[in-house]
């Protein structure tokens, strides 16, 4: 396909069996109103945030539930009208038990977010947008759930010329990104351009990988129109990384420990741009997402729009439960998401999937030693050692392992999935990276 | 022929003779002057290097001994008869100190715990736990199995046993370095005199916690009405009243609905009953079966 604009090849990738065609052609359905909702109140990266409502409480949808701790924080808010129950525990989608607010419905499933929405928002000030932004509680959408309104505010010193629009979905199975490119296009490129407003950019990219034609067709008939230029990628993984979009789509490399915004970029993911979008134009806080609930044993794969709150049982029963015994539930994709062990993990603004796996899909591995074959090192898209960098973590030496910056490591499984040897070397690196963490805490600890 | 051996021979011997006599003349001029009390003292200590005294190893420990007036009881693994050694040698008396042993609170073995997961990745607890799901036990708060303690014990005092630590008290030194590396919190140090323990840590709802373990603590708090001295509530967990610890014949008296409050020897035997096999493979993960 041709491009646009001269891109770049990143480092390395690897192309797994995608799996898309279960769900990529299926026009994403509205879930059905649920009758109950547990909303976990941390949804994002950063400071917890604090509930505002009590038990009994009566709410409306879109109406905030719980406020930001923090500058790097996002508020919650209300899925559906009705009355708050009790602040109960459910299943993290990372382990543990997480904090979350109870809201029964009561069928009327009402708006009051009390936001303002703002049409002419081509003549409003920036900051008035960003705080809507802020207000709306968006966050990232790919993946990490960082707060969108943080992204948008750089440090002055800092010089942003592009931003990037992260429609790459390179993820195995997931197909959320691309039905909303596809059915909710002009939302995605108008919430692109009030992004670049807030930024003061007028280069905007949308990257997008090349499996997806009908998107790009869909973009390219209206991107014009936004100042968007959208640009097929290459099929392989992980184009969306957000260095490696960077990297393919500028030729700028981000520094080690860096930021996007080092460089002059800023990434947002499409699924973010739309909410921007709901938040300014329709005045409609982020409550529901695109969600694909996918894989083989799922009935009927698809994406689903659902609300946050939503339990994992819940989107399974929308999508005609499971027709084939199921070994592994996993929120996220296959390369990146994490196995669950309850289907009672609920959805959070960044589920982006819901994949089912057979027992014959999964695979069970014994660790042997490395054998130095270098395929790792080949594959890694962000130019590590892995292999050596394990055996360093295996003998727990933290230090070392710092030194070849695992730090830098985003935990892609590139050099998991093409290790000969089989070793576990995605967990090795988070191991490295929790030990690291906690000496730099405790380092701090000390100091102050 | 024969002068050119002596010649070199007589060379060797004497090259040897001036290089011996200035090794002898540089140590005797540079010698470093060491206590004798030092090596002393470093020899009755264990050797282990454990750390537990807060010093960089046995050696630094000795010195700081000596010279600085560090007191010898800070060594957890020395037993009262080297105490009383290093207190001859230095002219010091030594303080004395409490015996402590480490304790997993924990009675949740592979075969006495419920399981949530098949777990296929590194064998090690703080590698697991920072997978969701964390090594595939149901109860969250309970020991992992997989022996990150016993490797960090210099003592080999942990065994695992069924997929749960148990300490042998007569080996462990209290060196505390289990206490650091579990992540999951539950090896602490008590006294070695204690004979009984309650062996569970979980702040799980207790009416959910059945389901998870044979032996959970429900926090009943039977234990405590039988005896208030005895037994009291520490963070939400039931636990030994460490400072006034109760006789092993007080588990008889309490009957512990779910055996979670026991003596320290039974725990271990019962430990052992079920030796350590291989966890089933055949059975496809028993997380979902659900048609609808």
């Amino acid at each position: 396909m041709n491009s646009p604009i001269r891109t770049w090849r990143f480092h390395g990738g690897v192309h797994p069996a995608d799996g898309k065609a279960l769900s990529n052609s299926v026009p994403a359905q509205r879930a059905p109103l649920l009758e109950r909702y547990t909303v976990a109140i941390q949804q994002n990266i950063g400071a917890p945030p604090k509930p505002v409502v009590q038990k009994g409480d009566t709410v409306k949808k879109g109406q905030l539930i719980a406020e930001p701790g923090g500058f790097v924080s996002a508020p919650v808010h209300a899925p559906t009208s009705g009355t708050v129950g009790d602040i109960v525990e459910v299943p993290g989608a990372n382990g543990g038990a997480i904090p979350a607010i109870e809201i029964i419905s009561d069928g009327k499933d009402e708006w009051g977010s009390g936001l303002d929405p703002i049409p002419n928002w081509k003549n409003t000030d920036r900051e008035i947008l960003k705080k809507r932004i802020a207000d709306a509680g968006i966050v990232g959408m790919g993946g990490a759930a960082f707060p969108t309104h943080v992204k948008l505010s750089p440090p002055p010193e800092k010089v942003i010329d592009t931003l990037i629009l992260n429609g790459a979905e390179c993820e195995p199975y997931l197909t959320a990104d691309h039905r909303l490119m596809l059915e909710r296009t002009e939302a995605v490129l108008e919430g692109a351009a009030i992004a670049a407003k807030i930024l003061r950019v007028d280069r905007v990219f949308l990257g997008i990988e090349e499996n997806k034609p009908d998107a790009i067709a869909a973009l390219n008939e209206k991107a014009g129109q936004y100042g968007v230029t959208v640009v097929p990628l290459h099929v392989r993984y992980p184009q969306g990384g957000e260095k490696q979009l960077i990297y393919a789509l500028t030729g700028r490399s981000v520094a080690t420990g860096g930021l996007p915004m080092d460089v002059g970029c800023v990434v947002q993911n499409v699924g973010s741009c739309a909410a921007i979008r709901d938040a300014v134009v329709e005045g409609h806080p982020l409550i529901e997402r695109y969600t694909t609930v996918t894989g083989t044993p799922v009935a009927n794969p698809g994406t689903w729009i659902l609300r946050f709150g939503t339990t994992v049982e819940q989107a399974l029963t929308f999508a005609g439960g499971v027709k084939a015994r199921a070994a592994k539930v996993i929120m996220g994709g296959p390369m990146m998401g994490f196995a669950q062990t309850s289907l009672g993990v609920t959805v959070t603004k960044n589920s982006s999937g819901i994949l089912l796996l057979q027992w014959k899909e999964t695979a069970e591995y014994t660790s042997n030693p490395c054998i130095r074959c270098g395929r790792c090192v080949r594959a890694c898209p962000m130019k590590l050692l892995p292999g050596p960098v394990s055996v360093m973590v295996e003998s727990e030496n933290y230090d070392e392992a710092e030194k070849n910056y695992v730090m830098d490591c985003m935990e892609c499984g590139v050099c998991t999935f093409v290790c000969p040897a089989k070793r576990p070397l995605v967990q090795h690196f988070r191991r490295a990276k929790a030990e690291i963490n906690a000496k730099r805490r405790a380092a701090k600890a000390k100091q102050a | 022929m024969l002068i050119t051996i002596l010649v070199s021979a007589g060379v060797v011997a004497a090259v040897g003779l001036i290089l011996g006599a200035l090794i002898g003349f540089t140590a005797k001029k540079f010698e470093v002057q060491t206590d004798p009390k030092i090596e002393a003292v470093q020899e009755l200590l264990p050797g282990a290097n454990c750390g537990g005294c807060g010093y960089a190893g046995c050696a630094d420990f000795a010195s700081a001994i000596v010279t600085k007036g560090a007191d010898p009881s800070g060594c957890s693994a020395c037993s009262d008869a080297m105490l009383a050694k290093i207190a001859e040698v230095t002219g010091k008396a030594a303080g004395k100190k409490e015996k402590m042993t480490a304790v997993v609170f924990c009675s949740g073995s592979f075969s006495r715990s419920a399981r949530a997961a098949d777990y296929n990745g590194i064998l090690d607890c703080r590698s697991a736990s920072i997978v969701a799901g964390g090594g595939g036990k149901a109860c969250r708060f309970g020991c992992l199995g997989y022996g990150s303690c016993a490797r960090a014990c210099p003592f080999g005092a942990i065994e695992i046993r069924d997929g749960l630590a148990v300490v042998h008290p007569e080996l462990c030194r209290a060196c505390g370095k289990c206490v650091n590396v579990c992540p999951r919190k539950l090896i602490r140090l008590v006294p070695a005199s204690a004979p009984i323990h309650v062996y569970c840590n979980s702040l799980e709802k207790p009416a959910k916690r059945r389901k998870f373990c044979k032996n959970p603590c429900l926090a009943c708090k039977k234990c405590i009405r039988t005896d208030e001295n005895h037994m009291q509530m520490q963070a939400g967990l039931v636990r030994v009243n460490y400072s006034n610890p109760p006789e092993a014949s007080f588990v008889e008296q309490v009957k512990c609905p779910t055996g979670a409050l026991q003596v320290e020897e039974i725990h271990r035997k019962i430990a052992a009953l079920k030796p350590v096999e291989p966890a089933p493979k055949a059975a496809p993960a028993p997380k979902k079966e659900e048609s609808k």
